[in-house]
């Protein structure tokens, strides 16, 4: 049906879930998962696993280090242009 | 002048955000609370140069990230690149087996979550050369768009990309190299044709009489 093959998906995988496909390109990358489970499996794991970095890299500023800042920027001098 | 309440009450949301790019371009506490404290100084200096309309935390990002370079990236540097080993596209993916791990009626989620820990995140991402670090963290984890990357980093959309390419594969591959420590995945590399790739490391070359079809 379509001349989109599960290597060319491949090739798009990481445009498309960092959403930098054009918007044709990224429905006929769509139209393709619709009917290739191993390929949406694929990308299934990717976002997932996009997520879990994501989920597992957040930080708290410690309270004295935000103290530390604000104190420093109210003993600043902005540039004046 | 700019005002200090406005550009604490616009700015302070994204101190945690910040802090951790911090952390992870760093690799150290210390020299990450210098960053910020650097960063923040700078922003609030130049916060009349700042497009009101425009993206103020990309704004501020360039700022971490031009501060880094220029103040941290000279006195941690060390060998890049060339220990970045290639690996092949979809590592983790095909070492877990690819549709084995839903025929077992998992989710991607549930293996995932098993499979690194957040210290081991961490660490994968500290191993990844400065250059590649800089770019997996800036768009998986914060989000950015080539282009602001781009900008960010004063290079071509191009070299973006190659970056998060081989950054991102590096990041499998020590999160791989991890989950094996643990005994999650076997020992051997298991590679599992499911997309009928062809694997990254280019073969020997047909010999001239063979035929291909």
């Amino acid at each position: 049906m379509s001349d989109h093959t599960c290597n060319d998906a491949l090739t798009d995988l990481y445009q498309y879930l960092d959403h930098e496909l054009d918007t044709e390109t990224r429905a006929i990358v769509e139209r393709h998962l619709s009917s290739c489970s191993p390929c949406l499996e694929a990308f299934d794991f990717e976002a997932e696993l996009r997520k879990v970095i994501r989920d597992r890299s957040q930080e708290r500023v410690p309270d004295e280090l935000r103290a530390k800042v604000l104190a420093a920027l109210a003993a600043c001098e902005p540039d004046i242009d | 002048m700019a005002n200090l309440d406005g550009f604490v009450e616009a700015t302070s949301p994204l101190m945690d955000q910040l802090y951790g790019a911090a952390l992870r371009m760093t690799r150290n506490a210390a020299d990450a609370e210098d960053l910020i404290q650097e960063t923040f100084l700078r922003a609030y200096r130049g916060y009349e140069r700042f497009e009101a309309g425009t993206n103020l935390r990309a704004w501020m990002y360039r700022i971490l990230t031009n501060t880094y370079i220029n103040s941290y990236r000279a006195k941690q540097r060390r060998p890049e690149e060339s220990d970045l080993a290639d690996v092949e596209d979809l590592y983790l993916y095909r070492r877990l087996g690819g549709l084995e791990a839903s025929q077992r009626g998992r989710s991607a989620e549930d293996e995932l979550m098993d499979l690194v820990t957040d210290s081991e995140v961490q660490d994968a991402l500290e191993a990844l050369p400065e250059q590649f670090r800089v770019a997996v963290l800036l768009a998986d984890i914060e989000g950015f768009s080539y282009k602001e990357i781009a900008e960010m980093l004063g290079v071509p959309i191009g070299t973006v990309m190659s970056r998060l390419h081989r950054g991102r594969k590096g990041l499998q591959k020590a999160l791989g190299d991890f989950a094996t420590e643990r005994g999650l995945l076997p020992r051997e590399p298991v590679t599992v044709a499911t997309m009928g790739e062809p694997p990254l490391e280019a073969p020997d070359p047909l010999p001239s009489d063979s035929v291909s079809d």
